[in-house]
């Protein structure tokens, strides 16, 4: 598949979204086709997408479908896009519940006056992804909105995975005594978004983690058969992450602060903004609980990937107090690791 | 109150206006270095300085942070050497 | 050397914990009658339960927490005032995000910007600058609000303002100073008090002198603390020592940052553009004598009081604090956080009623946040 050059000689003119790109006529159609359908190749032309798969005849094969809205500002930042984002995000999101995703829906809400362009580098970068991640862009819309009514571009992807037979991955399977481990460094996304935004004129050099985890799970579920659970840290962190599941499972979490992987120019980012890294949003990264006695063959297997080069184990499920999230401080002290309350502002005090 | 963080100061990147690049943790911030400007200005490229609200507010003095941390270890020191003699104690009197 | 690893290093900080261990037992304190310390500093508070201090010190020690949270002692009239001056349609409001959530009588700024002003949030009074310069049609306010600290930050902008005539930049000037509420809780005759661990980054500006009158006129040791872990602890031993020792002294564990007579060039520009008003309004313990800075007339082009009129005692200002709050006594150590009413019912850090559970650095919302006093975590252990 060629993704670069469209196939039908350019039509669209100028280099900007107008409102006559919305206006369900020619200019919406080149639009579509040039910038969208082109790149995405989805099977047929019909508003639906008609789709089989041998694993959902399987016997006990459970259907899994999620959806997710992605709004970044900026829209490109160090180590992808909004696009990358919305493929990884909604993969995840299948993944970490224990499905093989296989197709994803993308729908685009463009400000009028959003660079063709940029459109096509976040295209790009979306079937890129979904090369790497294994899944297809079977169907999609794109509707316009006049100028400041969005922000450049939103995108909302549907997915839908497959669940094999005899697979369980809820968050109340957590028992006492399970390991609680991380694929990689905490909080790289939400550092590098807050320095890419430039309100706070800090420059890094890191990267947003975003990627796909489908295939480090599936690695994981190979070595660890009777992994209990894993859930997406995106919004809030892993402090939120961890909570959930708590509050799921009925267990307390303890984690141990000396183990959490973090980058200097991340403990940097947080020390400046007076901020805690473990609400800070992160795009490929998870937690996961195993039982202990497969943690070791777990880890093995997260670091055999490379989303999972710097997997480790932070903490383990305890009996205690219920719904609790709990950290053993570097000083060997301990506190509560509560659910944030609304957004973590930046402070000076 | 009053969030203050080390940062090294790099590089002076505008002499008028006494501002200069910090680096904290290899995170950049362009900071004012009115309050601690020197009559060189390039005299506080390597310095550490504590930095608050985009401001170097205070030179760190190595040689005081180096008495506080000795200070520090000595206290460490003094520990081992109740401990130790805890133990002796104990094992003289477990002799006895 | 970074000067923060170096700081946290928990090989260290048990043999100063074990130090600690034998003063208290020299001194003779005991959970029932301990030592009395309060940490004068909202950051020091927030340090002592993000790294359990709480828990690690001995019982025979007992933290009050002191009125150093600039955010949780803002009166709300004052948050109504920013609110009144961020929703003129030329105004451009910049703040640091701290104040975003605090609550005034009818809204915060939050919910402001939710409602339409153009509300900003800057890491530095010098990006409020910047904005103004690249917004010559807009009013560009800076909502200047701390201690000694953050003061000389925006006594600097100012000035730079006036240099290059930036007529469209001014500030809205909240800052406070340390001492009158320290000799003010001192001159409280509910107060009990053994020793103070003092504000270590408003030292660097103001120098360890001004705190010589605790030691003098009122007896009481205070050792200036960095905000490391292992600065605390130490500065907790030094108070201690003092306490052991019959002592009554001003130390200055921060040597490395905070120099004894302060920083000449952050003085100067404080004593340039501000001089104190004759009181000013402390959210939880009233008014307070020679508190509050204003901006001295010769820069009133950039007073954001001037140019919006909505100076300070203009109008009906003081504002009644919200019925069952009890912040003020939990300020003056009579209680503790949890000895409120309110706390964690009435007043939590989503819908906070009383100063302290504003700010992450306020005694409350740090016990709350932090699990502080949860009595499940200690059986835990």
């Amino acid at each position: 598949m060629n993704m670069t050059t469209p196939i039908k000689p350019a039509r669209l003119r100028g280099d900007r979204v107008t409102m006559a790109h919305g206006g369900g006529g020619k200019a919406m159609r080149d639009l579509i086709e040039e910038i969208f359908t082109d790149v995405f190749l989805p099977p047929g032309s019909e508003d639906q997408a008609r789709l089989t798969s041998d694993a959902l005849r399987e016997p006990g094969a459970q259907l899994a479908f999620t959806t997710d809205s992605f709004v970044v500002s900026p829209p490109e930042f160090p180590g992808g896009d909004i696009g990358k984002i919305a493929v990884c995000g909604t993969v995840n999101d299948l993944a970490v519940g224990g499905a093989k995703p296989l197709w994803l829906s993308a729908a685009f809400i463009i400000e009028e006056g959003c660079e063709f362009a940029l459109l096509r580098r976040i295209v790009a970068s979306m079937q890129a992804e979904a090369d790497k991640a294994g899944v297809r862009i079977v169907t999609g819309d794109t509707k316009v909105v006049e100028r400041g009514a969005a922000d450049k571009v939103f995108v909302t992807t549907s997915g839908v995975g497959v669940i094999p037979a005899g697979r369980d991955m809820r968050a109340d399977n957590i028992r006492p005594g399970d390991v609680a481990l991380v694929n990689g460094v905490l909080g790289d996304h939400g550092a590098t978004i807050l320095a890419a935004r430039g309100d706070m004129a800090l420059s890094t050099d890191i990267q947003s983690d975003c990627q796909s985890l489908n295939a480090l799970i599936e690695a994981v579920l190979q070595a660890a058969p009777n992994t209990r659970a894993a859930r997406d840290a995106t919004r809030g962190g892993v402090a939120s992450a961890l909570n959930e599941m708590a509050d799921a499972a009925g267990v307390q979490i303890e984690i141990d602060e000396t183990t959490l992987p973090l980058r200097p120019e991340v403990k940097g980012v947080c020390e400046v903004l007076g901020l805690d890294p473990l609400y800070l949003a992160n795009e490929g990264t998870l937690v996961l609980f195993v039982p202990e006695d497969e943690a070791d063959a777990a880890l093995a297997a997260m670091k055999s990937v490379e989303a999972g080069s710097n997997a480790t184990a932070i903490g383990t499920a305890k009996a205690g107090h219920p719904g609790r999230v709990t950290m053993k401080t570097l000083f060997g002290g301990q506190r509560l690791v509560d659910t944030l309350v609304g957004e973590q502002l930046p402070r000076i005090c | 109150m009053c969030l203050g963080i080390p940062g090294q100061i790099v590089e002076i990147t505008d002499a008028d206006r006494l501002m200069a690049m910090a680096d904290i943790s290899g995170v950049r911030r362009e900071v004012s270095v009115a309050c601690v400007a020197t009559p060189n200005l390039g005299d506080l490229v390597g310095e550490w300085a504590l930095i608050h609200v985009g401001f170097a507010m205070s030179v760190i003095d190595p040689d005081e942070a180096a008495k506080t941390l000795e200070a520090l270890r000595g206290l460490g020191e003094a520990q081992e050497t109740l401990e130790a003699m805890a133990e002796g104690t104990a094992a003289l009197e477990g002799t006895q | 050397m970074r000067y923060v690893e170096e700081f946290r290093d928990p090989i260290a900080a048990k043999a100063v914990l074990s130090t600690i261990e034998t003063l208290i037992e020299e001194i003779g304190a005991t959970a029932q009658n301990p030592v009395h310390i309060m940490e004068i500093c909202g950051g020091h508070t927030h340090a002592i339960f993000r790294y359990g201090l709480d828990r690690l010190t001995p019982k025979g020690i007992e933290f009050i927490h002191g009125p150093g949270c600039p955010v949780c002692v803002l009166p709300m009239s004052r948050i109504d005032e920013c609110v009144e001056i961020a929703e003129r349609p030329e105004v451009i409001f910049c703040t640091f995000g701290d104040a975003m959530r605090v609550p005034g009588t009818q809204k915060s700024l939050l919910q402001a910007k939710a409602d339409g002003a153009d509300i900003r949030m800057v890491y530095s009074p010098l990006d409020a600058l910047e904005i103004a310069r690249r917004n010559p049609e807009r009013e560009v306010v800076f909502f200047g609000l701390g201690f000694e600290t953050t003061t000389p930050s925006t006594a600097l902008s100012i000035q730079q303002a006036a240099r290059e005539s930036l007529s469209n930049f001014s500030v809205f000037c909240n800052h406070i100073t340390v001492p009158p509420p320290i000799k003010a809780l001192l001159d409280d005759p509910h107060m009990v008090l053994d020793g103070f661990v003092g504000p270590g980054h408003v030292s660097m500006v103001i120098g360890t002198h001004p705190y010589d009158f605790i030691a003098e006129t009122y007896g009481k040791p205070i050792v200036v603390a960095g905000f490391e872990p292992l600065d605390l602890l130490q500065s907790v031993l030094m108070v201690l020592r003092q306490i052991r020792d019959g002592r009554a002294e001003v130390e200055n564990q921060y040597a490395r940052v905070v120099p004894e007579h302060g920083n000449p060039v952050s003085l100067a520009a404080i004593a340039d553009v501000y001089e104190p008003r004759p009181t000013f309004e402390w959210r939880g313990l009233g008014e307070i004598d020679a508190s509050g800075l204003r901006i001295r007339g010769k820069y009133a082009a950039f007073d954001a009081e001037e140019k919006f009129a909505v100076g300070y005692g203009a109008g009906p200002r003081i504002v009644a604090e919200p019925e069952g709050c009890a912040c003020g006594q939990v300020m003056t150590g009579r209680i503790k956080p949890t000895g409120c009413p309110e706390y964690g019912t009435g007043c939590t850090p989503e819908m906070p009623l009383g100063a302290l559970m504003v700010s992450s650095e306020g005694a409350c919302a740090a016990y709350y946040q932090y699990g502080a006093t949860d009595d499940t975590l200690e059986a835990a252990e």
